[in-house]
């Protein structure tokens, strides 16, 4: 009997807490199959952050350091500067990454600093309980947003790789979505180039992920990935921002 | 180098990291210990070391935090304004069980306060600072040299019980300039290190540093572990000097700059003939209370001098235990007492021995 399929082994052999439908999972699968298709999983520390995706420590099998709210990429840029060799990536919500953690994230990107960020981008605070991310949409109806955003009292949402494109130290800017088959595939080969990269020491690689939250956006995982299609998609349009790799690019 | 060289204490705690073994320094500038970062952005590259700018203090002690979380000795510094927003990162340290160095050179407070110095900040380095069960060692030199051999002591405390130490200064000892030497330090004694997340190699389980845990009695039983190292600490580290104690009728209590001026007012009242004393606390946490509870059943009062507007006093007066009176003199704002003062409170004392 040969294996046709199996659970990366950089991925742990645990359940995960997310809810039905999330795709933390998804997203946490491909970023293990890449460890294991770079052989990583040994040369790599990852820094898990605040939010949904804390107890990521738990389902990565590499050395995992968990971080304070938002300051991930700082502790990364620690692990990463005492042992400038080895590779070291953050994984990050939302909120985490883009209010709490701005600062952190563009002077990272800034710096240069040899990481890879991957960003999971849902509109929403999902660990608390559905309230107004940076990224919520204009209108988007929170636990923190009753109303709906409104630009007048709550601004704008914020555009991850169009923000962190701009700046000279960012090798790698992409946006990907897990909605569907042929994203998922695109998604992971963007995770990969961002550790390739990494490995070459080529800069800071950034990857967002659109992702769905159908437990605080009160949808069905189905609905969800057409929420995800119909109203994050024209806010957040799939691409790749900034590519230091790419011919003409450089 | 054994010889002795003029250095200004920020310089000299910087010199004395890198001798340590201290292989990254992340800093913010801020007055009056810029001379920490400066020094070391000079001399960590002539050491394959690294000094980083960070782009605040909060993300300094972060990047200490994921550094240390490798293995690697690490330390940062700031004053008392930097200090509070490593709050965090302190608290987080201290939960993951992380050893790194912190240099706090304090300056007058609250807000932006000023930049002359003060030990306003005593209750944030000894209580905690943070949120959460836990305390920082905090070390407290008086001379530049101390500066030198505490900076080595703090290494080893933090490696050997890993926590967080912090070395508490103020302006005045970060500024000023004295003799020093650098003993050779004693590389032969190592540390485990096998939680470090410095990668698996495909040869060992994935190691988790982390401060989280859901389930309660988990997390009381890994804090009342903690608890057991700080009583260690307690055991094996406190340290103190007096002065004059023996016989004295009036014993202060002063640490770092101001203890030095206080020894000059002790010398002063003995010259008068009032018997007067000097307990001068090395560590402020674990405070020296045995040794001050020791003294207080033959002296008649006991005077806590600050550069505040007192908080050690509280900590002395736990340890007198009602025994004798306490009494406080400060000065604070950045205003550093004369030996005259602190002499005119010692004789208003004696009149009423």
């Amino acid at each position: 009997m040969s294996i046709v399929f199996e659970k990366p082994h950089a991925l742990s052999d645990v359940g995960f807490h997310y809810c039905p439908g999330c795709t933390h999972g998804i997203v946490h699968r491909l970023v293990a199959e890449v460890l294991d298709e770079l052989k990583l999983e040994g040369e790599a520390v990852g820094i898990a952050s605040v939010g949904c995706s804390v107890f990521s420590y738990n389902y990565f099998e590499c050395d995992m350091v968990q971080a304070a709210h938002g300051r991930a990429p700082a502790v990364a840029t620690g692990v990463k500067r005492a042992n400038p060799d080895k590779v070291v990536f953050t994984y990050q919500g939302d909120g985490d990454l883009l209010a709490i953690g701005t600062a952190e994230t563009i002077h990272a990107a800034t710096r240069g600093e040899n990481i890879t960020v991957v960003f999971i981008n849902n509109c929403i605070y999902g660990m608390t309980g559905g309230q107004m991310a940076p990224t919520s949409l204009v209108g988007q109806v929170t636990q923190t947003t009753p109303y709906g955003r409104k630009t007048e009292t709550q601004g704008w949402p914020i555009n991850g790789c169009e923000l962190v494109s701009q700046l000279e130290g960012t090798a790698l800017a992409q946006r990907v979505a897990v909605n569907n088959v042929k994203n998922i595939r695109e998604a992971k080969a963007a995770i990969k180039k961002a550790f390739t990269y990494q490995t070459e020491k080529k800069g800071f690689t950034f990857v967002e992920v659109l992702s769905t939250c159908p437990t605080n956006w009160g949808l069905s995982p189905q609905e969800s990935l057409k929420w995800m299609e119909e109203n994050m998609m024209p806010q957040y349009p799939l691409g790749v921002y900034k590519d230091k790799g790419a011919k003409g690019d450089e | 180098m054994s010889e002795k060289v003029l250095m200004k204490g920020n310089e000299a705690i910087a010199e004395a990291a890198i001798r340590s073994g201290c292989k990254l320094f992340f800093g913010y500038p801020i007055t009056p210990q810029t001379e920490v970062s400066a020094y070391m952005s000079k001399r960590m590259p002539q050491v394959d070391g690294l000094y980083l700018q960070a782009e605040s203090e909060v993300a300094a002690i972060n990047m200490v935090y994921g550094a240390a979380a490798t293995g690697a000795r690490a330390m940062t510094s700031s004053s008392s304004p930097g200090i509070s927003l490593k709050q965090e990162g302190l608290s987080y340290i201290a939960g993951a069980d992380l050893p790194c160095v912190i240099i706090n050179i304090v300056r007058g407070g609250p807000g932006l306060g000023g930049i002359q110095p003060a030990q306003s900040d005593y209750f944030q380095a000894t209580k905690g600072g943070g949120h959460g069960d836990y305390n920082l060692v905090v070390l407290a030199p008086s001379t530049i040299q101390e500066c030198v051999d505490l900076t080595y002591k703090a290494f080893d405390i933090a490696d050997q019980y890993r926590v967080p130490v912090m070395i508490m200064g103020d302006g005045m000892l970060g500024q000023m300039m004295e003799p020093v030497s650098f003993p050779a330090h004693d590389d032969s004694v190592t540390f485990d290190k096998s939680w470090a997340c410095n990668t698996t190699g495909m040869k060992r389980k994935k190691n988790i540093v982390n401060s989280l845990y859901i389930n309660p009695d988990e997390l009381e039983n890994l804090v009342w572990e903690r608890q057991k190292r700080y009583d260690l600490i307690t055991e094996k580290e406190t340290r103190a000097e007096s002065f004059f104690c023996e016989d004295a009728d009036i014993v202060l209590v002063a640490y770092g700059t101001i203890a030095r001026v206080a020894m000059n007012a002790v010398k002063k009242a003995r010259a008068m003939g009032i018997k007067a004393g000097l307990i001068r606390p090395i560590t402020l946490w674990p405070f020296p209370e045995q040794e001050i509870a020791n003294v207080a059943k033959t002296a008649k009062s006991f005077l806590s001098v600050e550069m505040s507007t007192g908080q050690m006093v509280y900590d002395v007066k736990l340890a007198v235990n009602g025994k004798c009176p306490v009494e406080f003199y400060g000065r604070t704002g950045g205003v550093v007492p004369v030996p005259q003062e602190i002499l005119d409170k010692i004789v208003e004392m004696s009149k009423k021995l």
